[in-house]
Parts: C-alpha cells; structure tokens; sequence
C-alpha cells in the first residue's frame, strides 16, 4: 500500500480536511464577522465539490472493507451537489439564527460528518464498513434535528430520531450477525459465494433490510419521518429526506443486486408488498396535510416507494433508472424545500394555507416551486417525468405490469396533493397574502442551481447514457 | 430545420417571446403573431403534403428520426400524413381564433398565452410524432396547461371542474403509460429490437394474448380524452368553468387527441385486439351517442348543451373508428375535424353572448337574433351545421360514418348503428330548440336592447372558424381523398 492508493478515498480525506479547517477556523475569525464561518464552510465545500469530478481509479483498500468504482463515485458526486444546494439554502438561515448563537462550526461540522459517514458506507466492501458508515451518517442528523434548541419540537424531533435510529441499527446489526453466522464472512466479496436461502440467512436479510428500510424511510419503517421533518430545521429534514435517503437507497440497491442477489426470489416479494404499501400510505396520508414539512414527508415517502420499482428488477437497466432517479429527486426535492425554508425564514409560515395567492405576490418562487411540484408528480417536460417513467419501464421489463399499473394509480393520487398546492399559489387569492421579498444571493443561486437540474436532467440524454454505463458492474 | 419540427419551434419561441411582454398589448401582439405563422405553416404544410406525396409514396411523409434515449431506443421520430396534417391545420385555426376571442383578458394575460400556446404545443407535438413516448410526452404537455387555463380564468366553480379535469385526464394517461410499455415489451415479438416506433412496431405481429389484454388500457387511455362513456364526466364541468377561448381549444383540438390516440396507437398497432374487444367498445360509443344528446336536451346552460353535445358528437367519433372500415373511418376524421370548426364556433359565439347578457341560461336569453343579429346568425349556421344539414361540415362527416356502419351485414353493427343514427335527431332537438328559444321570440330582458356591437377581433376569429366548416361542406373532396389515401395502409394493416 502506497501513498498513492490513498487518493481512492480523496472524497473522505477531503471533506475530512474540510472539517478540521472549519474547527480551526473557528479559532481565528473575528468576532465581529462571525457569519464569515458560513462563507468559508459553502467556499471549501464548493472546491471539494469540483476536485470530485476528477477521475478515479477503480479499486480497493484495506483488504477490501473500502472499495470504489466510478458508479460509487459518481454518486457521491451527486450527494455533492446536493449538499452544496442544501448548503446555499440554508446560508441565510445558518447567518441569522444559529450563527449568531456561536454554532454556525458545529452544524456543519455535524453535517458534513454526517456525509462522511454516507460516503463510508456506500463504499464499504464489509459489513463492518457499512455499520461504521450507517452510524456516522445517523447519529449527527439528531443531534441537527434538534438544533434550534429553543424550540420544543425541534427536540422532540431529535430525541425521535435519535430512538428510532438506534433501535434500527441495532435491528439492522442483529440481522448482520445472522448473515455472518451463516456465511462466516462479513465481507461482501466472501459472503456472495456462500449464501444461500436458508431459514436464518433468510431472517438475517429480512432484520438487515428492515434496519435500512427505516432510514428510507420504507412503511411500515416511516413513522418517525411526518414528525422529525416538521419538529427539524428545514435544512436538516430537507437533508434527510433527499442526501441520507438517496444515499441509503444507493447502498440498499449495491447489496441486493450483487450479495444478497442468490436470494432474490425472497426479496422480490418483499419489496413488491413493500413498495405497494409505501406508494399507497405515502400518498394516502399526504393527501391530508396542511404543514408543508409534514406534506413534504409525505411525499417524500411516496418517492421512495416508486424507487422500490426500479430496485425490484437487480438489473443494469433498474440500477441506471433509480440511480438517475434519485438524482433527479434530489433536485426535485431541493426545489421544493428550498421554497419552504425562502418563505418560512421571511414570514415563519408553513402551511399550504399561508401560500394562497402566493404567485400574485411573489412569482418566481411560485413557478420555482411548480416546477418542482410537476417534478415530483412526474409531469412533462420536467426531469420527474422521464425518471418515473424509466423506472415503470424497468418495472415492466421484468412483467410487473399489475405494479407499474398500481403505481400509475398512485401519481394520479399524487398529482393531487401536488395540484392542491399549485391550487393555492396560483388559483386562490388571498388579502392576506405573504408580501413580495427578495431573496439573497445565496438562496437565489441554490434555487436556480436546482431548476436548471430539473429542466436539464430530463431532456439531455446523454446523462442517462453516461450512468447506463456506468451502471454495468450489475450486468 | 424542417417544416414539422417548426411547429414545436415556433411556439417555444412564442412562449419565449412572451416571457418578456408586459401588458396585455404586447401579450396578445405576440401570441397573434405566433398562431398567425403556425396558421401559415400549416396551410404551407397542406401544399407541401400535396406536393410531397405526387413524388414520395412513403406512408409518413417529412419524416425525421434523431435518436433520443439510446438505451430505451426513444426516438425523436416524426412525420405526417394526410390525417395529421388535416388536424394540424384545425389546430392552428382553432388557435389562432382562440387568441382573437381571448383579445380581452384582462386578468394575468402574459400567463393566459402562455398557457395556451404551451396547450396548443404539445397538441402540434402529438399530431407530429411517430414515436409512442414522444407521443406521450406531448399528450402531458398538452393536458397540465389546463389545470392552470380552467383554474385561473375560468368561472363557477372553476377549482372543482379543474381538478376533476385533470385527475380524470392525467389518470387516463397514466393508464395509457402501462399501455404504451406493454406495446414496447412486445414489439420484438419477431425477434427485433424493442421500440417505441409506431411504424415499426406495425410491422410486427404482437402476440394475441397481449393485444387482447393491451388493447383496452390503451384504448380507454386515450379515448378518455375522447369523451368515452362513461369517462366523459370531467368534459361538460371542464367546458362549463373553462373561459371561452379554452372551451374552444378544449373541445375543438384536445378532445380529438383521443380519436387520433385510438386510431393510430390502439387500432394501428394492436389490430387483432381491436377486433376482439370492438363489440364492447361499440357499445360504449354508442351509449355516448344516445346520452350524450339527451343530455344535452335537458341542459338549459348553453356551456352544458354543447358540452354534452361534444359527447355525443365525439362518441360517434369512437363508434366510427370500431366500425373498423374505410367509409366510417373517413367519416370519423371528417367528423373530428368538422367537430373541432364547430364546437370551437359555438363556444365563441356562447363566450360572446355571454360576455355580454352576463348570462347563459337559455331561459333567461330571448330574441337576440333582433340585438345581435351578426352573433346570431352565425349561431343558427353553426347550429344547422351540428345538426348535419348538407352543405355544411357535419353531413359530409355523419353522412361516411353511418354509410360505412350499414356495410355490416352483423345485427348487432346494425342494431348500434341505428341506435347512434337516432342521434341525429334529437340532435336537432336540443339545437333548434335552443335557437327557438334564445334567438327568435322577444327580447325578454329590456338591458339586452343596448347590447355591445360585435369587435373586429371576434369577427376575424367568427370567420376564421365559419370559412372551413362551408369549405368542407361545399368542397369535402380533397380532404376526403387525401384522408382516404393516407388509410389505405391502415386498412391494410387492421383488415
């Protein structure tokens, strides 16, 4: 092992280095310019993004516990720019509220080791790596649930999901021992030519996956979502609904396609029950909501149920249709957030009520969010569109013709909820309609970054390509 | 560029244009101007065709295929026939006498236009393509602009009707979605690749199982648009809350994407299971007809009469098209057109009286051939039109449909057949007695004496629409002959 082997882990070092930077720099900024922190975090988080776009070599470290490829690698450039955007959005917030409490280091130090912990874990090569990684990437997001400290819910968020996620590692953890138990290996390279579908493999894989359900957010796992988003900050439920979900579905689907794949008659059932029962209470129950944190939840919910579809099939065709449709969520969902947290650090309101005759008053937030509202239903000619329907066509190609037609029930029912919100913005007048603002650069960038992506992504099809190769490690 | 790709250019460029307009001046400037260039592009698309044709015995003609999503092998795949470039041209009349009736909106205009001209692109764009997710695609871009359309500007209890519009539309095309891929994952039943192309997939023989079982999710996804009984219940509430140059868009262009839809995806490419399923699907079509037009007799708002008329009109659409013969066949695309000059027409005419007696209960109106004689007028052509008096539009198109469905010699064809044909009459029904009522009599309302003169701009969008529904009923021979020339290969591939 040289040095030079150490550049496979140049995401980890880096944003490692980052972290470290911002504690000592802490030290050395100026009292008067506190802010500046926020500045410093979005500029070397901005040099990491770009350095990652740099090639990679194909490889693995320490006996294979770290591995990466250019599928692995390109994800985590997608988790890149989503916490960039995320970061952009929430610069306004970080410099009014929490800097100004002398925290501004901590949550990013938090965050960003929070993605540390995603970039471990989907590279891990062991289930060793992958539990390390999983329990970086949880444990700091509880501790930001709970950041405004000043408000009640927003500590009721962080100590519910601090429980939940540990009861899920720790059901997750039981289920890998049982893996280990009968296979006598944790490392994925060993386990894949041992498994077989025994009743304990069986149960192993089943607690296994109903750890990593959770952090998907998957029903019957979901509970926790409705009420850590609403009681969160908006950053941290729009990181967890789109950064940690995105990165627990990537991993989720390495697993299954390629160690647990000898069991994939098993699994096959589950997510089809999985991904039926998460579509329909996603949107069943986010037809109802009033707080758009709450609805968001919901809907977010929702996604993860139409991505079950893709991971359904464990070929090169799912892997390139949910790899490119998380990615595309992401900005969605960004979009989305974004527009909340704009409104709700001017005015503090979150509700759908709040935003009637919002497009009269202030119109490019409005289509912001109708963009990404059409996104997510899945509307044409907006990037949404174009991944769900890649992902009902890989569905299809396995002849799941009865889910992809119960999933095209669910955008219908989708399409709804998200109307009711274009219902208030753009149909409904309101006296009391929130005034005109403007936001600041930060936040402007961060919304244009993420409608650029959703009017982009769809219609240039060279992307898709471009990860359809990638993708080929699952042929 | 070629001239079929202009006709997604040219509106996106309009759009564009419209982005940076302010007022209703400019707005209306610049939307007129661009349905005016789609207006002569598509008359110039009409020679061209003609032209084309003498030299090119291609079935599609002008066609262009860029690949899109090499994987899925989604092409950009257009090109015309005589069927589309007929409808082109409806649309781009309907559009252009859309933006005339609309000269007045006062309310968000910028978005007005550009809501229609997104609508009336995705309608060029699924009338121009060749490809089934290209298809789709624009089918979606051409319903969601409606959700905005009804819900903004549009009246009574407009957020009701928008939403029911929607979901009902937007469900349907979800349905066609399972559809199109069940096509996609059969087009290599010989042994090829998998395709969305239309005129490849023809060539294949899709298994009979799955056209059994695909026929009717892709024909009642399209034929919900088409106002299929009994999914026909988001169209009267749509048009009744729709503002008028959106009734007219709706009824006269969109409604057709249905018939179109059935006939060259459902019918074209999965023919055996067209045959199996027709009698069902008959029956249905039928159904529509008859209630449709009784409907309409009941209906004292002048929206819901035409509405339900549509329903009925645009049944026999659908009931032509499963007669699955070349008469009818030509009979249900003159009726589509005949339909889209007519529909939009009378919707004109409603809106304008409307906008001035501030009402449309056809009992509270009276005399108003004495008040508005040139709005009346044209009322009673477009009506004697509807009701397929010779000379107009409507004849040539009922006169094909129900010759073509007396060719079956099956009682039950029969029995249909003159189920639908009494239609007719109560047809003329609902439209005299409306004309009874509303035109002739006295004037029942003394303020409907001091009535607003008929503008300019609702004169040229009038006779934008009136010129095509005599020139068909006078000269329905060239575009009898070039529709039937461009079904002989379907005739082919379907009998």
């Amino acid at each position: 092992m040289n040095f030079s082997s150490f550049l496979l882990m140049r995401h980890e070092i880096l944003l490692l280095a980052i972290i470290l930077l911002l504690l000592i720099g802490e030290i050395f900024i100026n009292s008067n310019k506190k802010s500046s922190i926020v500045h410093l975090a979005i500029f070397l988080f901005g040099i990491h993004t770009a350095i990652g776009f740099l090639a990679i070599e194909e490889s693995s470290l320490f006996g294979g516990m770290f591995r990466t490829n250019n599928l692995i690698h390109f994800f985590k450039n997608v988790l890149n720019i989503g916490v960039f955007i995320l970061l952009l959005q929430s610069a306004d917030w970080l410099q009014e509220k929490i800097v100004t409490q002398n925290r501004g280091s901590e949550f990013f130090i938090l965050l960003f080791s929070s993605l540390l912990g995603m970039y471990f874990m989907i590279s891990s090569g062991d289930f060793l790596m992958f539990y390390l990684g999983l329990e970086l990437s949880t444990l700091p997001v509880a501790a930001m649930a709970a950041f405004e400290t000043t408000k009640r819910k927003s500590s009721e968020a962080g100590i519910k999901l601090i429980l939940s996620a540990a009861m899920a590692s720790g059901v997750s953890l039981f289920g890998i021992s049982m893996l280990y138990a009968t296979s006598g290996s944790i490392y994925f390279n060993d386990i894949i030519e041992v498994i077989s579908s025994t009743n304990l493999t069986i149960l192993g894989f089943i607690l296994f996956f109903a750890g990593l359900s959770f952090k998907i957010s998957l029903v019957p796992f979901h509970f926790w979502t409705a009420d850590v988003y609403e009681g969160a900050p908006i950053s941290v439920a729009s990181y967890l609904s789109v950064i940690s979900k995105g990165a627990a579905v990537f991993i989720m689907m390495i697993l299954l396609f390629t160690v647990l794949k000898p069991l994939m008659h098993v699994w096959e059932n589950i997510i089809y029950v999985i991904a039926l029962a998460t579509m329909f209470i996603g949107n069943l129950f986010a037809l109802r909501q009033q707080n758009m944190k709450r609805f968001l939840a919901f809907s977010s919910i929702a996604q993860a149920g139409f991505i079950l579809l893709g991971l359904i099939t464990g070929t090169q065709l799912g892997t390139a249709t949910i790899v490119y449709f998380v990615m595309i969520y992401i900005f969605s969902n960004l979009a989305a957030f974004g527009v909340v947290q704009a409104i709700s650090l001017k005015t503090g309101k979150e509700n759908m009520s709040d935003y009637e005759g919002l497009y009269r008053t202030n119109p490019n937030l409005s289509l912001v969010m109708m963009l990404a509202l059409f996104s997510l239903a899945g509307i044409p000619p907006v990037a949404g569109f174009f991944g769900k329907f890649f992902l009902f066509t890989a569905a299809a190609s396995k002849g799941y013709y009865l889910l992809v037609f119960l999933a095209v029930v669910n955008v219908t029912i989708s399409l709804y909820y998200y109307l009711l919100v274009i219902r208030a913005m753009f149909l409904r007048r309101s006296e009391n309609a929130i005034p005109y603002f403007k936001n600041k650069l930060y936040m402007r960038l961060g919304l244009l970054i993420t409608v650029i992506g959703i009017l982009v992504i769809g219609l240039y099809s060279p992307l898709y390509e471009y990860i359809y190769e990638l993708s080929s490690i699952f042929n | 560029m070629d001239i079929l790709s202009l006709f997604i250019v040219v509106p996106v460029l309009t759009i564009l244009a419209l982005v940076f307009t302010k007022g209703l001046k400019q707005a209306r400037i610049v939307s007129m101007i661009g349905s005016f260039v789609q207006l002569g592009m598509a008359i110039n698309l009409v020679f061209a065709y003609f032209k084309e044709k003498a030299i090119n015995d291609n079935i599609m003609v002008f066609t262009k295929d860029l690949v899109w999503f090499k994987q899925f092998n989604i092409h950009y795949n257009i090109g015309v026939d005589g069927i589309s470039v007929a409808l082109l041209l409806l649309t781009s009349i309907v559009v252009l006498a859309g933006v005339f009736i609309s000269w007045k909106m006062k309310d968000l205009p910028k978005e007005f236009f550009v809501s229609l001209i997104v609508l009336s692109s995705g309608v060029y764009g699924f009338f121009i393509s060749l490809d089934l997710f290209t298809m789709f695609v624009f089918f979606e871009i051409a319903v969601i602009p409606m959700y905005l359309l009804i819900g903004i500007w549009g009246s009574g209890p407009k957020e009701y009707s928008a939403m029911k519009l929607t979901l009902m539309l937007m469900g349907a095309s979800a349905v066609l979605l399972v559809g199109i891929l069940g096509i996609y994952f059969n087009s290599n039943a010989d042994g090829g690749e998998l395709t969305f192309s239309i005129m490849e997939i023809a060539k294949v023989n899709i298994p009979f199982e799955a056209q059994k079982l695909f026929f009717p999710i892709t024909f009642i996804g399209f034929a919900v648009i088409g106002a299929l009984f009994p999914f026909h219940t988001w169209s009267p509430d749509g048009h009744a809350s729709a503002p008028t140059a959106v009734s007219m868009l709706h009824a006269g262009v969109l409604m057709k994407l249905g018939g179109y839809g059935v006939f060259r995806v459902a019918m074209f490419l999965l023919p055996e299971g067209a045959m199996h399923w027709s009698w069902f699907f008959i029956i249905l079509a039928a159904t529509g007809v008859i209630y449709g037009a009784f409907s309409a007799i009941k209906q004292t708002d002048l929206k819901y009469i035409n509405a339900y008329s549509s329903v009925s009109h645009l049944g026999m659409v659908l009931f032509a098209l499963l007669m699955l013969n070349k008469t009818s066949w030509n009979g249900a695309i003159l009726q589509s057109l005949s339909h889209g000059f007519m529909t939009a027409l009378f919707f004109a005419l409603i809106g304008m009286i409307y906008g001035r007696t501030h009402t449309r209960d056809v009992t509270k109106l009276g005399g108003l051939l004495k008040v508005i004689p040139f709005i009346s007028a044209i009322y009673v052509i477009a009506g004697l039109a509807s009701l397929g008096l010779p000379g107009f539009s409507g004849f040539v198109a009922e006169m094909n449909i129900f010759v073509g469905a007396f060719e079956h010699e099956d009682m039950f064809y029969r029995i249909a057949t003159i189920i639908s044909v009494s239609a007719i009459v109560v047809t003329a029904v609902y439209i005299l007695r409306v004309v009874g009522i509303m035109l002739m009599g006295p004037v029942k309302n003394p303020e409907f004496l001091n009535l607003e003169k008929v503008t300019w701009y609702e004169k040229t969008g009038i006779l934008l629409l009136l010129i095509p529904i005599v020139g068909m009923g006078v000269a329905p021979l060239w575009l009898s002959n070039m529709i039937l020339k461009s079904l002989e290969p379907f005739i082919q591939g379907v009998l």
